[in-house]
């Protein structure tokens, strides 16, 4: 009516809503527009992570090894002495006849020569005949891992071009693998080292053994302790409690304690756990206490949600009936709520598994070379040994790390993907 | 609606099952019963009806306890079961909701089997010493609910698969596998279709010859079809209370003929 008295052209409802439509259907657009945009954002960051780390850590899957028929000189290996010997020189003696150019008499050329084995390789080769002396005086056929830079070379990870005093091998170094590689005694495998191994200061010798166990004990540390008290704390905070300041002010502090950075946590670990209760350094029981410290909120707030959801009807059925209270959030509330409190649980164990911070202030970033038989044994974890071989200055350590931050994804990502199972499995339409 | 007059004569002969006396209950700040006074008999469906939020529902729940759960709720003045104070302090909730059963507006079966669901209430009472009178009573509840031939063969399929008028028989015979003396329906059809309703409106008037029925109800033509005596609450108060025919066609209270021509409500 006031359009009229404006002297405008009258309009009816319907050319006001037309009038305001296209406006409306603009702010849609610009807000899907940005919702697709920053979700694009997010893939692409994902892409660039798994293709930077996959790009450089493949090759850490694969591991040089040279082939070489081994005569077990009785000479050299005495059975009564094992585990002594002079593995070394069998070794040596193997890989001489595949190299013409190499004087046998010079020590020089000899040692220059042998460098294409890796440190463990001998230490391969006693192994075997520890476990089988019978094979003292016979010819063997032994596979043993090539040193770093020799693998680097196969893997062509050495640039020929580079002048001689700046590479790491030189002419001669790379002429010898060359031969042997023309007498195809070198064959690149699958790195099956890198799990069966532990750590070592020799890239083609280090593995994730120590850390992947020190990771599960830890873990399983952290799940045994976390998850009774996470959901007993929950269900009590409410069910239970009554509600009051006091239980307001538990509620604030546990959110709050979910926010502290987890560098915090280390600290006060190492303050009581090794500090006023005389726990050994970096045992992964120690690491798993620090993480369940952690994971706690994370559980009690997740086991909350899911207690939440599960509707009232619910309890009145079972109240109805004549269940008393703990029946019924025993009997009841609890099992509807185990879906979520389970999802809960394992994001916050996947949380704990990637976790570096607490464990490098406890001393989990301590060098070991065999792996954790216990909980209680010193030991690595998955994200602190990254942090080791990334510090390392081995060229090896480059593609290693890649692949053990790839192993360490792997594990989050089938530990999410289980809670996602878990959760649609189990989700319940009410 | 003919043989009414002829139940109504009967039912006077019954003694009281339920006696409140002067009954209030606080929600917080908020009075949400005002002094109540209401003999229920036994072996006698009674509605209670009355607009939204007069607190019928309310008063439902103070006869199990229900209220309890509710923290800020409070319930004074006395209410009897056969002469005795549910709300005395030797008296256990637990206990006496396994006497007073209850059946709530939506459906609400345990997500278990049909057999568990019924099976609940008997075991953590631990009515039944073996399988085979867990089975009877099982059997003799679902019968009880109208619905022992339509899940007689799938007892161990989820009671949350049945349609909606199975799953509030299925909730009946719930109710009853304790062996109550009162069942208490708060709108026990509001979720059901015409035909479900029918079901469980008929189901009603038969569980009278064993149960003291106390059903709260929008519809005063549900009320009028299964109960024997009606109760009016309007704001909190109980406006009147008597045989139902009486109710429907000679209120004495001018609220109660408002309500009932629909003018209020």
């Amino acid at each position: 009516m006031t359009d009229i008295s404006h002297g405008s052209a009258p309009q009816t409802t319907i050319d006001k809503v037309q009038a305001s439509l296209a406006r409306r259907h603009r702010k849609q657009y610009i807000l899907q527009g940005f919702g697709i945009v920053a979700i694009s954002i997010a893939f692409l960051m994902l892409f660039i992570l798994l293709w930077s780390q996959i790009a450089t850590g493949y090759k850490a899957f694969m591991q040089t090894n040279i082939t070489l028929e081994v005569f077990v000189d009785p000479e050299e290996v005495d059975a009564g002495k094992l585990p002594r010997g002079n593995f070394d020189d069998v070794l040596v003696a193997a890989l001489l006849p595949y190299l013409p150019n190499v004087d046998a008499s010079s020590r020089a050329d000899v040692r220059t020569a042998s460098g294409i084995f890796s440190n463990g390789a001998q230490f391969y080769l006693r192994n075997r005949i520890v476990e089988d002396p019978s094979l003292i005086g016979q010819t063997i056929t032994m596979r043993v891992p090539v040193s770093d830079p020799y693998d680097q070379l196969y893997k062509e990870l050495v640039d020929r071009d580079t002048p001689e005093n700046l590479r790491r091998l030189d002419n001669t170094q790379i002429s010898n693998f060359d031969q042997l590689y023309e007498a195809g005694v070198i064959t690149s495998r699958l790195n099956t080292a890198l799990i069966t191994n532990a750590d070592s200061r020799f890239p083609e010798l280090a593995g994730l053994k120590g850390a992947l166990l020190g990771s599960f004990w830890a873990l399983l540390t952290c799940f045994l302790i976390a998850f009774p008290l996470g959901i007993g704390a929950a269900v009590y905070l409410e069910e239970f409690a009554p509600k009051n300041k006091l239980s307001d002010f538990i509620e604030v502090n546990i959110n709050n304690l979910a926010a502290v950075p987890s560098v915090v946590f280390g600290l006060l670990a190492l303050a009581v756990f090794i500090g006023w209760f005389g726990m050994p350094r970096s045992v992964p029981f120690v690491g798993g206490l620090t993480l369940a410290l952690m994971t706690m909120p994370t559980i009690i707030i997740a086991t909350r949600a899911a207690l939440k959801a599960v509707p009232p009807s619910i309890r009145e059925a079972a109240l109805g009936v004549g269940a008393s209270k703990q029946q019924v959030v025993f009997g009841h509330v609890v099992p509807l709520a185990m879906p979520g409190i389970l999802t809960g649980t394992i994001i916050g164990l996947a949380q704990a598994l990637g976790e570096t911070a607490p464990l490098l202030l406890i001393g989990m970033n301590a060098f070991i070379t065999s792996a954790p038989g216990s909980p209680f044994d010193s030991s690595t974890a998955l994200p602190t040994q990254i942090f080791i071989w990334a510090d390392s200055p081995e060229r090896g350590f480059v593609s290693r790390t890649s692949a053990a931050i790839l192993v360490l994804l792997t594990f989050l990502i089938a530990m999410n993907a289980i809670a996602i199972y878990l959760r649609s499995k189990f989700e319940r339409k009410w | 609606m003919d043989d009414l007059r002829v139940v109504t004569r009967d039912i006077d002969t019954h003694a009281t099952k339920i006696s409140a006396k002067n009954v209030q209950v606080y929600y917080g700040e908020t009075h949400a019963i005002k002094d109540v006074n209401v003999e229920i008999k036994e072996h006698t469906v009674t509605a209670f009806i009355g607009p939204s939020g007069c607190g019928k529902s309310t008063f439902l729940r103070s006869i199990n306890r229900m209220n309890d759960t509710i923290d800020i709720c409070r319930v004074e003045g006395d209410i009897l079961i056969d002469g005795q104070d549910i709300y005395d302090r030797n008296i256990d909730p637990v206990q006496l909701r396994a006497r007073v059963g209850m059946v709530f507006q939506k459906p609400n079966p345990f997500p278990k089997s049909i057999y568990d669901n019924v099976a609940y209430g008997p075991k953590i009472h631990g009515l039944a010493r073996t399988k085979a009178e867990l089975d009877e009573i099982v059997e003799k509840s679902l019968r009880r609910g109208a619905i022992w031939d339509e899940v007689k063969d799938r007892l161990h399929a989820p009671g949350t698969g049945l349609s909606g008028g199975q799953q509030q028989r299925l909730c009946i015979a719930r109710a009853v596998a304790t062996e109550p003396d009162v069942l208490l329906m708060d709108e026990p059809c509001s979720a059901l279709d015409p035909i479900a309703t029918a079901q469980v409106e008929e189901l009603i008037d038969q569980l009278r010859e064993s149960y003291t029925v106390v059903i709260v109800t929008h519809s005063m033509q549900q009320a009028a079809r299964v109960s024997q005596k009606t109760a009016f609450f309007h704001l909190g108060s109980l406006v009147e209370y008597g045989n139902t025919d009486e109710i429907f066609t000679n209120p004495k209270d001018s609220r109660t003929e408002s309500y009932i021509s629909g003018r209020i409500g």
